[in-house]
């Protein structure tokens, strides 16, 4: 059974990826992802209906710790990281108009 | 022998023994840097000004008693994609391309308390996704061994640094064989330890539920040290497992006598290079000779691996490389047209062809309508893996095969049909599936003078098992030994004179 990726889906794809692909992209990850899904399919020969999906091998519980600050002031550190700040602020394109 | 030619744990003794300093050891592997980079090209970034700063630190504390573990003073190089303070992490990837963490791994702060000196950073595949350093953006990684050759991946750059002498030993990561499949591929040894082993505080997401940060080294004993040192709880990890048995260096005995091992007759079949079997199965007979009980069995599933991986690491990564939007950290595009157009286009610009294949084959397997389907099926799939090795560890202390079905390909070869790479990964991967822990021990090379690897598994939290099979494999067959960077195979002289 072969995976036809139709147009519609890799554009839906590419708004949850946040991709933004060219035409050629496009086509390229069409055929890229229909095969893929081909070769994952091999899967539905398992019958799981009797298996409980695993997350985690072991099994793991939420964390929990006090809520208390352990670290210092590293601001200027992290904000040197920043493509754009001003003000001790992280700077983004406007949003709103 | 020269000091850059020593293991880790030689170099230290000397170094605690006063023969050596800390800062001569650093100074021995920047040379051996300098002399065999242009070849290899291991590195991302090497910290040499830093590093005799933090070898002659090491030394002071060394002196002043401070400091006496095995590894005090001992050069080492971490992976790209373990954050070091300070120090540029780039994921070989254009997206992190100037990212300075504000602070260390785990793993690397450890290795720091620990007197180890940090050289700089290796070069990997992006985002640790491929399996032959290729798909770096900072240019490929070449094997010492035979620079026409990939180092595998994804910590081909560490596996080669260390081949090569250019560190004592590495840190890698290993999702799906990043450290055993280039350990085998460039002949040295590594280890990927049992899921929540060492933290992953700090180590730049791929597949969480699957990621392991080890050792890389030159045998069996340095890695057993280093991974010593690495393996603790750390309440920063959720996952993070508290263990007593972390003694791993009690476990190097020559002694198998009686250890069951058993060899999936699955691992033997179609797909394995037929050199690579005959150096698994000498490897094994050596164990027999030594009292170990060998024999082949049928381990099930083999072949539904991969498929279930690559659902679960792609899903894991498009939610993992989510944060990298241009805002904090990292590449922006220019000329964006609002957030969300600056978004998408900085994605679009930062990330290689095979970061964008799995973080789209993770959307989707993740969205409505697929998610059953594939998410939960592959998940599913997973659970029966774990089952069917916890089976085989009824009857085994040992899972003995190959590390990959063939050695180290040709540059170029691998990244135009990407199924057929994700296939090189088949021994490997299910042993990320199950959270076991993996180790690569050198036991051959190939007609071409290639190196093989032998892969031994143990059940979970039993690398001691695993630990004693490959030093007893490795005290009956000697220690592995350094490339000799830039030499040619016979072949490839004939071939070069022919051109």
């Amino acid at each position: 059974m072969a995976n036809v990726i139709s147009d519609e889906v890799i554009d839906y794809v590419g708004i949850l990826a946040k991709l933004e692909l060219s035409p050629e992209e496009k086509e390229a990850a069409k055929k890229d992802m229909g095969r893929m899904l081909d070769y994952i399919d091999k899967l539905n020969e398992l019958d799981t209906s009797d298996v409980e999906p695993m997350s985690h091998v072991f099994p793991v519980h939420n964390v929990f710790r006090e809520d208390v600050v352990t670290n210092g002031d590293d601001r200027e550190q992290m904000l040197a990281n920043a493509p754009e700040a001003k003000e001790w602020q992280y700077q983004v394109p406007r949003t709103v108009e | 022998m020269e000091l850059w030619q020593m293991t880790a744990l030689e170099l230290g003794r000397k170094i605690k023994d006063k023969e050596v300093t800390a800062v001569e050891a650093a100074k021995a592997s920047l040379a051996q840097i300098r002399k065999v980079e242009g070849t290899v090209h291991a590195y991302v970034t090497v910290d040499e000004e830093g590093a005799l700063l933090r070898a002659k630190q090491a030394q002071e504390k060394i002196e002043a008693g401070e400091l006496a573990g095995p590894l005090a003073g001992v050069p080492v190089a971490v992976k790209d994609n373990i954050c070091t303070k300070g120090m540029r992490t780039t994921c070989s990837s254009r997206m992190l391309e100037n990212f300075v963490p504000t602070y260390s791994a785990d793993a690397a702060e450890r290795l720091t308390d620990a007197g180890a000196v940090i050289l700089g950073k290796t070069n990997m595949d992006e985002f640790a996704m491929g399996s032959t350093t290729e798909t770096s953006a900072f240019g490929v990684t070449r094997n010492p061994w035979n620079p026409e050759h990939v180092p595998g991946g994804s910590s081909g750059g560490s596996c080669a640094a260390v081949a090569a002498g250019e560190c004592f030993l590495a840190l890698g990561s290993d999702t799906g064989g990043s450290i055993r499949q280039p350990s085998s591929f460039c002949g040295v040894t590594g280890i990927k330890p049992t899921y929540g082993t060492v933290s992953r505080y700090g180590l730049i997401a791929y597949g969480s539920s699957l990621d392991q940060i080890g050792p890389v080294g030159r045998d069996v004993a340095d890695c057993a040290a280093l991974l010593e040192v690495l393996a603790a709880h750390d309440c920063r990890d959720s996952t993070s497992v508290a263990r007593k048995d972390t003694d791993f260096t009690a476990a190097l005995a020559d002694d198998v006598k009686g250890m069951r091992i058993g060899i999936p007759a699955d691992y033997l079949g179609e797909g394995l290079d037929a050199g690579v079997r005959r150096a698994v199965l000498e490897a094994a007979q050596v164990l027999k000779e030594r009292g170990a009980v060998v024999e082949q069995f049928d381990l099930s599933l083999v072949e539904y691996a991969i498929p279930a991986y690559y659902v679960i690491a792609s899903a894991e990564a498009s939610s993992n490389l989510s944060r990298f939007d241009g805002v904090k950290y990292g590449y922006r595009c220019e000329d964006a047209e609002g957030l969300h157009h600056m978004y998408k286009k900085t994605r679009s610009e930062g990330f290689g062809p095979e970061v964008k294949r799995r973080i789209m084959l993770g959307s989707f397997v993740l969205s409505s309508g697929y998610y059953d389907a594939y998410y939960l099926k592959a998940l599913r799939t997973k659970a029966l893996i774990k089952k069917a090795f916890d089976e085989a560890f009824a009857k085994y202390d040992v899972i003995l095969g190959p590390a990959a079905p063939y050695t180290a390909p040709r540059l170029g070869e691998s990244l135009s049909d990407p199924i057929q790479m994700y296939l090189g990964d088949i021994y490997t991967i299910s042993v990320n599936l199950a959270g076991l822990p993996g180790m690569t021990v050198p036991c051959g090379m190939d007609a071409k003078g290639l190196p093989i690897g032998l892969q031994l598994i143990g059940d979970c939290f039993k690398e001691k098992n695993i630990l004693r099979a490959g030093y007893a494999f490795e005290q009956a067959r000697g220690r592995a030994p350094l490339a000799d960077v830039g030499r040619l195979t016979e072949a490839e002289k004939k071939e070069g004179e022919a051109r």
